[in-house]
């Protein structure tokens, strides 16, 4: 937000809770000023607050005569007294990337990181173990230009870019409609334009070179990243972004009155949050079988000698029960159904109960509940479909072949 | 911009190609009356055309300001001959708005220029005069232009005689040549009148053309000029001929700009889309009138004595020191609306407990209690659960093998407390917007707070919402809504030591549920704490809410009582918190009691638990203190010693410094007992066989003479 306007911005930015208090607010008021005229800013903006255990960040931002130029990053403890940041480098980003957890608020606290390296002793390659030491200040730089690059935000047309390139602020920006600013593709990232250059020139089309110079929000992934609200009866449009909750974006609609803050505990939301759940599957691994969401083709067919019946249950349409037993043996014994199983057509399968509150297996004999023969693995996958790109997203966890091996855990991308 | 210049490249270039013919008659037709013109003009005429559409590169931004001047000479050249279909031919806004010109200012201005045309026409040494009066037209270009350009058709139309025609035609040459002096600062300003030689270069004429230069100068930062700016301002003026221009000239320069950044398109305008502002007004309108409905003063004084109504503009002034916190305004709403609640329901105490974010609605939360004997208890239907599990058995009955039974029994569902009572002790009410309806939400269940904490899901804003997660979540939004309520309440709800205490005069009777006393009173005697104290120590500030325990409850049930007849395998998760309990027989879940310190609350990974500061270090004196959760972002308590509230503002979900996974099944059931009379063996090899054949045979001499070895065989398969 503005320093200039950061009263009026911080009323209009208070629906999400996190405001300031009143000698923040008014040292702040002084000391911004005072920053833009000692480092000659031709805008500051405050751009908002980490918390810390200790104590808070406030961070202010510098901007030169061109809004896209890179941005000086100021910050302070107090509100007073501002120190500037070094530019982020992609070599900090790696660097920090390890740390996790909150901040401290002390920029000269360490996080400690230990490593695996690999140590070329001769001809020996072992690996060792150091200790890699990491400056709170250095994470501070780097957590800013991630959130600058992932959820800044600028409504359409609040910016032009001039035929000779620089971006200024466009003075005749009256805000958006009613009816823009409750699309997405009406806001813009404020950062250079990454998305911009893999467009076709049939999607370029229709874009007005000196005001569609910005990725819009509308193609961000996750899809589902933002949640945009109409707030005081369409008086005023808020967008909060779920990948970094804390960041909230305001705009009143057909004023200028815009801008965005970041209050939080810079903590990324797991993407596992914005995806939609589609189905739950289990399988053993040594068989094909398996029992997934609806329509799986194998489970129709049946495997060999078996029926397999499926049935929707009222309660969970994406979860599907089927039970299985063979027409053809009589198997009596464990021994011919383990037979069976060597056959290539399972002995049982794998269900999940409509609650779900138990995974279960028949053994269709006698109706004893299950699991595979040996305690060792069972295969868990939730699959997530993203509903930007289609692609899905299984979550794999693996059950341990013996109690002293820790649950394995991963995650990919599916294509289809 | 593009568009612009595009647009403006168009024009360029049709009223150029009309201008050929046009060029072609006066040439032919100013032969006799000014013999020794026509030859200079048309010398000049040449570099004209030539320099306008290859207009050199450094020049480019004056070349394309200089453009609409010669879409007007061009345009008042071509428009006499096929006057009626010109418009057809240029289809721009600048043509159609000299259109519109034509008429008005034939009848004005006839007079004027009529003198003028015959001083032309009668000596063209009085040129000068001439251009004298022309010059103010051209100092305000478009409109100079347009004037000039009337001026030439109303002589073509009124005065068909040859002086007219050579008059206009004359003017015209002579802007050609001013276009040239634009786009070629080098010309020689005395070039252009090489007819009248005897003229001296008027001062005049060249302080406009500074002028005029200095107009056209194009701004470094958007790339226009004033030039062209006033050009489209007046003829938008004159397209729309709005009622006193004069007042709003400023809007109008304004609207000229930013038509830059607009579609040409765009027609449609003027939508009437503001009317959800008027709705909200007129709904938040009830919230304002509905003091003024009771004016008896008995009921208002029932009303301040009862005081059910939680001053919620102190606390949001103490939560402001804080720096958290809705705006004045909108705390101010939620005020009235709490208002209006605590009217419409018989409600012993009240608190605005906090607003939960949602997608696409936030849920403003009020925590309240029914006043004895009130309850507005609905019955409520059972759970959903146990119907879905009879739903089970029937399969398919049309086949004679029956289906195998799951021998799969559900752990006994954990009832849930009652109301007043643990998780239950409040009621809480939601509702979207201030001044909209309030909506009581369900009691909570143990399984729906057992489930919340193992899935984490954003709220849309919306009740009715199904949760759709692994694992399956019992209920819908509403359901867990109050579930996080319940856990954040139990989390994070705390208050300044001694402030509260257990009450009299349930004295030191030993209840059997753990957990200890639940209930407690205000302290009258509480003196308050020092606010330094508060910050500095932990341990002066404990929870006013019970724990919840693993089980989902606050007061501990013990399933077993109950259901004797089998074992269980309660699985229960446990939070950090937690101590671990023996997985043979169930062990008691024990809470920290009420009103424990939270100094005692465990760290997150090494992250403490609570934050505490002053409001201020600049005036220490005043400032308060301020907890804020690091469990749950969003929770903060203020006290100044003697007062103290609790608020709740974000998403609902608990702090974890790893990302949220999914929690695995739990483990599957045994297939059967394992033993020797299930265990496959390898079959015996062929010397085995032997082996084993010859020691049998052997036994079998020893023993018996009359065996047959067949037998042997078979019981060695019945052996198998």
């Amino acid at each position: 937000m503005d320093a200039e306007s950061l009263l009026l911005s911080l009323e209009l930015a208070s629906g999400s809770g996190q405001g300031l208090s009143p000698d923040r607010r008014a040292s702040l008021l002084t000391s911004l000023m005072l920053v833009k005229r000692d480092y000659r800013y031709d805008r500051v903006l405050f751009w908002g607050r980490i918390l810390g255990l200790v104590a808070d960040y406030y961070i202010a931002q510098g901007l030169s005569e061109d809004q896209l130029a890179p941005r000086k990053t100021l910050y302070s403890l107090n509100c007073m007294e501002w120190s500037l940041l070094p530019p982020a480098t992609d070599e900090m980003m790696v660097q920090t990337s390890v740390v996790k957890g909150r901040f401290t608020g002390d920029p000269s606290h360490e996080y400690e990181h230990t490593e695996l390296q690999k140590v070329n002793d001769g001809e020996k390659v072992f690996e060792e173990e150091v200790v890699v030491q990491i400056k709170e200040e250095t994470r501070l730089v780097s957590i800013i230009d991630q959130i600058d690059k992932a959820v800044s935000v600028i409504p359409r047309g609040a910016l032009f870019k001039t035929p000779f390139g620089p971006v200024h602020v466009n003075r005749t920006f009256e805000g958006l409609s009613l009816s823009q600013a409750k699309k997405l593709s009406s806001y813009f990232h404020f950062r250079e334009p990454v998305e911009l250059k893999n467009k076709t020139l049939l999607e370029k089309a229709d874009l007005d070179p000196s005001l569609d110079f910005l990725d819009s929000l509308e193609h961000d992934i996750p899809k589902g990243s933002w949640s945009i609200q109409m707030e005081r009866g369409n008086a005023l449009v808020v967008l909060r972004s779920l990948l970094w909750p804390g960041l909230t974006f305001f705009h009143a609609p057909r004023t200028k009155n815009c801008g965005y803050i970041y209050v939080g505990t810079v903590n990324l939301v797991c993407f596992l949050l914005l995806l939609p759940l589609i189905s739950t599957s289990i399988w053993c691994p040594g068989s094909e079988e398996r029992t997934t969401g609806p329509g799986d083709p194998a489970l129709k067919q049946g495997a060999e000698g078996w029926n397999v019946q499926m049935r929707e249950d009222g309660g969970w349409k994406w979860l599907w029960e089927v039970t299985a037993r063979s027409p053809l043996r009589k198997a009596t014994s464990c021994t011919q159904m383990r037979a069976a199983h060597r056959s290539g057509s399972p002995t049982h399968l794998l269900l999940a109960a409509p609650q779900a509150e138990e995974l279960t297996a028949f053994n269709k004999e006698n109706g004893n509940l299950f699991g595979p023969r040996t305690p060792s693995s069972y295969i868990h996958v939730v699959h997530h479909k993203s509903s930007v790109t289609g692609l899905k997203w299984a979550q794999t966890t693996a059950t341990p072949q013996h109690p002293s091996q820790a649950m394995s855990t991963h995650t990919q991308w599916v294509t289809t | 911009m593009e568009d612009l210049t595009s647009l403006k490249q168009e024009d360029n270039q049709e009223p150029e190609e009309a201008e050929q013919p046009w060029e072609e008659i006066t040439a032919a037709s100013s032969q006799d009356p000014v013999p020794g013109l026509p030859e200079p003009l048309e010398s000049e005429q040449g570099p004209e055309t030539g320099l306008q559409p290859g207009s050199s590169p450094p020049q480019s931004s004056q070349s394309r300001t200089s453009t609409p001047l010669n879409d007007l000479t061009g345009l008042g050249a071509s428009s006499p001959p096929s006057f009626p279909q010109e418009p057809t031919s240029t289809p721009s806004t600048l043509a159609l708005a000299r259109q519109d010109l034509w008429s008005p200012w034939k009848s004005d201005k006839t007079t004027s220029v009529i003198p003028e045309a015959r001083t032309a026409h009668s000596n063209h040494l009085e040129q000068s005069s001439d251009k004298g009066e022309s010059a103010p037209h051209q100092k305000c270009q478009s409109e100079g232009n347009t004037f000039q350009q009337s001026q030439q058709t109303k002589h073509h139309l009124h005065e068909p005689k040859d002086a007219s025609h050579n008059n206009s035609k004359l003017k015209e040459l002579r802007l050609d040549i001013f276009q040239e002096e634009d786009s070629n600062s080098n010309y020689d300003l005395d070039h252009p009148e090489p007819g009248t030689s005897e003229v001296t270069p008027n001062m005049l004429e060249i302080a406009i053309q500074n002028a005029k230069a200095y107009l056209l100068k194009t701004s470094s930062k958007s790339g226009l000029n004033l030039y062209d700016h006033l050009s489209n301002m007046l003829t938008k003026i004159l397209d729309e001929r709005p009622e006193n221009a004069v007042d709003i000239i400023e809007n109008i320069s304004q609207d000229v700009k930013m038509a830059h950044f607009s579609k040409k398109l765009d027609t449609l305008q003027n939508e009437y889309e503001m009317l959800p502002i008027y709705e909200t007004a007129e709904k938040q309108k009830a919230l304002f009138l509905q003091g003024n409905l009771e004016g008896a003063d008995q009921e208002l004084e029932d009303e301040i004595a009862e005081n059910s109504l939680p001053n919620v503009m102190e606390s949001a002034f103490y939560f402001e020191q804080a720096g958290v916190g809705l705006g004045t305004d909108e705390t101010y709403r939620i005020f009235l609306a709490l208002k209006q609640l605590t009217d419409a329901h018989p409600i012993q105490r009240c608190r605005f407990w906090g607003k939960i974010l949602g997608l696409e609605m936030n849920y403003i939360v009020a925590e309240v209690e029914f006043r004895e004997g009130e309850d507005e208890e609905e019955m409520e239907e059972e759970d959903v659960t146990e119907e879905r599990d009879n739903g089970d058995s029937e399969a398919d009955e049309d086949d004679e093998d029956e289906l195998p039974k799951s021998l799969y029994k559900a752990p006994q569902a954990i009832p849930k407390e009652e109301s007043r009572t643990g998780a239950n002790k409040y009621v809480y009410f939601v509702c979207n917007e201030p001044g909209g309806p309030w909506v009581k939400l369900p009691s909570v269940t143990p399984a729906q707070i057992v489930i919340a904490r193992k899935i984490k899901k954003f709220f849309t804003g919306r009740l009715d919402t199904p949760i759709i997660s692994y694992p399956p979540f019992p209920g819908n939004e509403s359901n867990y809504l109050r579930a996080q309520i319940a856990r954040i309440s139990a989390g994070t709800h705390v208050s300044p030591l001694g402030f509260y205490q257990f009450g009299e005069e349930e004295g030191e009777e030993e209840e059997e549920v753990e957990g200890g006393r639940e209930s407690f009173e205000e302290n009258p005697d509480f003196e308050g704490i020092q606010v330094t104290d508060l910050v500095e120590s932990l341990s002066n500030w404990v929870h006013h809410v019970q724990h919840i325990l693993p089980q989902g409850r606050c007061n501990w049930f013990n399933p077993v009582q109950k259901n004797e007849e089998e074992e269980e395998e309660e699985d229960e998760e446990k939070e950090e918190e937690e101590k671990g309990e023996e997985p043979d027989y169930i062990g008691q879940e024990v809470g920290p009691p009420l009103l424990t310190p939270i100094s005692e609350d465990l760290e997150i990974q090494n992250i403490p638990p609570w934050t505490t500061r002053l409001s201020s270090n600049l005036i220490p004196q005043y400032a308060i203190a301020v907890l804020r959760s690091n469990l749950w972002p969003g929770a903060y308590a203020f006290s100044n010693g003697k007062k103290f509230e609790n608020f709740y503002i974000g998403w609902g979900h608990k702090y974890s410094p790893d990302s949220y996974t999914p929690p695995v099944p739990p483990p599957v059931y045994q297939e059967y007992p394992s033993g020797p009379e299930i265990t496959e063996m390898d079959d015996p090899s062929v010397e085995e066989e032997q082996a084993f054949r010859a020691a049998q045979a052997a036994a079998e001499l020893a023993a018996e003479e009359n065996e047959e070895t067949e037998e042997d065989e078979d019981e060695e398969d019945e052996y198998d």
